[in-house]
């Protein structure tokens, strides 16, 4: 038997909790918030397995070196691994202290039950947790075996407790990162090269406002100041004295499919199965490219990290993702031991995947070494929040797919193009950070990767369909030159895979002569992917749809990496000048809700962020530069542009919890483009579904 | 530098501001505020939105002595978790807010709206709020909250 979730690698029952003081619970998980509401959940867990009241929960931020390392907050993970282990470590801590207060008492464990952490025996209470749990106890390991409660009798865990995080967020107190004022804290601001690739030729001297410095370091340029409108200011200066010589190095951006085609790569086949059959030349067939475009993380906050270096160690406050694999990073680009580098979590504005956070983390760093001593606060402008960090890359999937005499999907094969879908830190020999590149000597750049299928893959994300299928290949082509750096965003590849894919199985309805939603149902081969499409299809009235003028309904499916939770989207669209996404209906199926409402506020979230996704988004840039540096330039959807959202979550009580953030990303994009095709009689092959992209496929 | 007076939240203010600075920098450094946010600094997010004389007005573009002699309202001023705004009672049951980050200057906008129009429609806040961005998809939430305030203010 082995131990659940992060238990395994960190198994130390009092790495994750202490009663510090009386009434006080201190839950310390390696995951992290990121606007996701997963502190909230933790501590619903702890709360549940403790029997003690939610309210008696603090979850301490993670602190490198202090906190169990639970790697990345990402892949919508957290309720699986962390709650697992939060769950196994808090049922055992319960167990062990009921002991040693059986034996003090000499009340059998049996007759003690616990309220609220405090112990009662038949006479009254014999002890709690806080007169127990005193720091040698949970010095120890956990052990395998079950001894948390049965769903039936969980009282906390499955009702939507709010969030804990809210209050300070909606009362405007200090929460954020960005809102930590330490004292002789300094601001900086960088200068960064105007074009992707470009050679510092000179830098003008020349004044800086009062007490503003420059800190230059080959071609990293930043400014630093008491204040951040006099950095800010300094930073502005130094930018108009620096020359370089900039040099075209991004590719084509009206033709990104041809060059993911045609690029370097590496290919790997993600999945083949079934013999290839004989089919006749007339089969009813398939072949698209489909291409979806670089999309940015666009959050409304900007990246922002503290840092200082004193007596040759260094702290950094960050709103990474992983705090201990930006410390591995930090290591390796400073050259010191990890034992030297503190990172400590602080929540940023929401991330949707690996954003700025560690890049942002390494500047300040940079900039803090040349002023020992002091805290130096770096803050990325808009303009940096659009163009500085990973984006989503592009992708180039090409389907064909044939039905044979029955109408059954006979043959499947999908060949999907296109850069790695993670560049994080703490996973390389070299640092990864964007401006690592800029130092005297520099680093060089990384080229993205793709996480093992196994842990949900990254442009191979979601690429094998769900349905009954013939015989089926999918070759993955990482391409290995990455012109515009590439990470993690919310849903990776599973936005243009389900989109092709659920595109494709609505054309081979047609073919078919069938219904999509019926020729879905009848091929799917999960019994719980069907049970949401048809719930979806329920929500929306599927079988009584309004026709109309302009209008246009769309469904689609996909459990998320083939091994998280269910989610199925219908969507209506109206199609006027521009397309409009008017309502969606989701089901999801995330096994049991921790939070209920949490979870349905995840996929409401990611659902209209995949409206945006679809209808608007696309990295804009030249030869040279990416030109989507402010809201104008990359447009997201706005209130007037939201549609309707209706959420429903099916029954799985006591069944394995699965993370939501993520899951309905697909599908949404999906069922849009599906229902364009019922509004308009056109498929369209590239994201987003803009008039233009309307008017070059009609 | 300039020594800018103003009444923020209701009580009076000086302090000092660097010559160009705007609002968000006097509000955000010397006045140690948190809750108007810089977001882009271009008007175009909503973020940094504060209540100038009760109307909304970005405080990243707006020049800091912009504010001399007037009043300012941040999302601090609205309410407290003792005395809270209808709207922040209202954004809490709604759990309307995922990241956070934008709803200071969302609760500013509907306190505006909510003042100058008291029953608005959906339309009517999706309009009020149409310079507002949120990235994390909340909303719906947001609007429902609103309303809900409008209904509980007008009871």
């Amino acid at each position: 038997m082995t131990l659940p979730g992060s238990l395994k690698a960190n198994p130390r029952l009092s790495a994750w909790f202490a009663f510090p003081e009386e009434g006080v619970v201190l839950l310390s998980p390696g995951k992290v918030e990121i606007g996701q509401g997963i502190l909230t959940a933790l501590a619903q867990i702890a709360a549940e397995e403790l029997d003690v009241s939610p309210a008696r929960i603090r979850v301490k931020p993670v602190v490198t070196g202090e906190s169990p390392d639970e790697q990345v907050t990402a892949g919508s993970l957290s309720v699986q691994e962390s709650g697992a282990a939060v769950r196994h470590a808090a049922a055992e801590i319960r167990a062990i202290c009921l002991s040693v207060a059986a034996q003090r008492s000499g009340v059998p464990p049996e007759a003690i039950r616990i309220e609220d952490g405090v112990f009662l025996g038949p006479a009254g209470p014999v002890g709690s947790y806080w007169s127990v749990a005193h720091p040698p106890l949970l010095d120890t390991d956990a052990t395998p075996g079950a001894r948390a409660k049965p769903a039936a009798a969980q009282r906390i865990v499955g009702t939507s407790l709010p969030r804990t995080d809210l209050p300070d967020k909606i009362f405007g107190r200090p929460r954020f990162l960005h809102d930590i004022r330490l004292p002789g804290m300094l601001h900086a601001r960088m200068v960064r090269p105007p074009a992707a690739r470009a050679r510092l030729l000179s830098l003008a001297e020349g004044p800086l406002p009062e007490g503003a410095r420059l800190v230059r370091n080959g071609a990293f340029l930043a400014a630093v100041a008491e204040t951040e409108f006099a950095a800010e200011r300094a930073a502005e200066r130094i930018a108009r004295r620096a020359e370089w010589a900039v040099e075209d190095s991004l590719p084509d951006a009206a033709s990104l499919a041809a060059w993911l085609d045609s690029a370097p790569s590496e290919a790997s086949v993600t999945a083949e199965r079934g013999e290839a059959p004989a089919l006749p030349e007339d089969a009813p067939r398939v072949a698209a490219v489909f291409e979806k475009p670089f999309i940015a993380h666009a959050s409304i906050g900007v990246c922002c990290a503290l840092a200082r270096f004193e007596a040759g160690a260094l702290e950094v406050v960050s709103h990474s993702q992983g705090p201990y694999n930006l410390r591995a990073d930090l290591a390796l680009a400073f050259g010191l031991p990890p034992g030297r580098v503190t990172v400590r979590h602080a929540e940023g504005a929401g991330c949707y995947g690996h954003n700025g956070a560690d890049d942002v983390a390494f500047e300040a760093a940079v900039i803090a070494r040349e002023i020992p001593g002091r805290w130096v606060r770096l803050q990325w402008s808009r303009a940096e929040e659009l163009t500085a960090g990973p984006f989503s890359p592009a992708m180039r999937i090409a389907i064909e797919a044939a039905l044979d005499e029955r109408g059954e999907i006979a043959l499947w094969r999908a060949d999907i193009a296109g850069n790695g879908h993670s560049s994080r830190p703490g996973r390389a020999k070299l640092p990864v950070f964007g401006a690592a590149r800029l130092l005297d000597p520099p680093f060089p750049p990384a080229v993205a990767i793709n996480m093992p299928l196994a842990a949900g893959g990254g442009a191979e994300r979601n690429a094998v369909p769900g349905y009954r299928i013939g015989a089926l290949k999918v070759v993955t082509r990482r391409v290995t030159e990455m012109p515009i750096r590439a990470s993690a965003l919310r849903g990776l590849g599973a936005i243009g895979n389900v989109w092709a894919i659920e595109t494709v199985l609505d054309e081979l309805a047609a073919l078919a002569g069938e219904d999509p939603l019926a020729f879905r149902l009848k091929r799917l081969e999960d019994p719980r992917a069907a049970a949401a499409l048809e719930k979806a299809a329920a929500m929306a009235g599927w079988a009584s749809r309004r026709r109309a003028e302009g209008v246009g309904f769309g469904c689609a499916v996909a459990r998320y990496k083939g091994t998280g939770a269910w989610c199925a989207a219908v969507a209506e669209i109206l199609a006027e000048a521009e397309v409009r996404c008017t309502r969606l209906w989701l089901a999801a199926d995330i096994g049991q809700a921790i939070n209920p409402d949490g979870a349905m506020n995840q996929l409401e979230g990611g659902a209209i962020q995949a409206v945006s996704i679809a209808l608007k988004e696309e990295l804009r840039f030249d030869r040279r530069r990416i030109e989507s540096d402010s809201w104008e330039a990359y447009p997201i959807l706005r209130f007037s542009e939201v549609p309707e959202v209706e959420v429903a979550l099916m029954d799985r009580a006591g069944e394995p919890p699965l993370g939501a953030g993520e899951a309905s990303v697909g599908p949404v994009v999906g069922a849009i483009a599906n229902a364009i095709a019922d509004a308009l009689g056109v498929r369209l092959r590239r994201m987003p579904f803009t008039a233009e992209t309307i008017a070059a496929a009609c | 530098m300039a020594e800018i007076g103003f009444t923020l939240n209701g009580k009076p203010v000086s302090a000092a501001a660097e010559d160009g600075a705007s609002l968000l920098h006097l509000l955000r450094g010397p006045l140690a505020l948190s809750g108007p946010r810089f977001g882009c600094g271009a008007e175009a997010c909503g973020a940094c939105m504060v209540l100038l004389d009760g109307r909304p007005a970005h405080a990243c573009t707006l020049p800091a002595e912009a504010a001399a002699g007037r009043s300012v309202t941040t999302v601090e001023g609205l309410g407290t978790p003792e005395a809270p705004h209808p709207l922040q009672r209202a954004f809490l049951a709604e759990q309307a807010g995922q990241c956070g980050y934008c709803l200071p200057g969302i609760l500013v906008s509907a306190a505006a709206l909510l003042a100058a129009n008291p029953r608005p429609d959906a339309a009517a806040v999706k309009a009020a709020l149409e310079g507002h961005l949120c990235r994390c998809g909340s909303h719906n939430r947001i609007v429902r909250a609103v309303l809900r305030a409008a209904a509980e203010m007008a009871a």
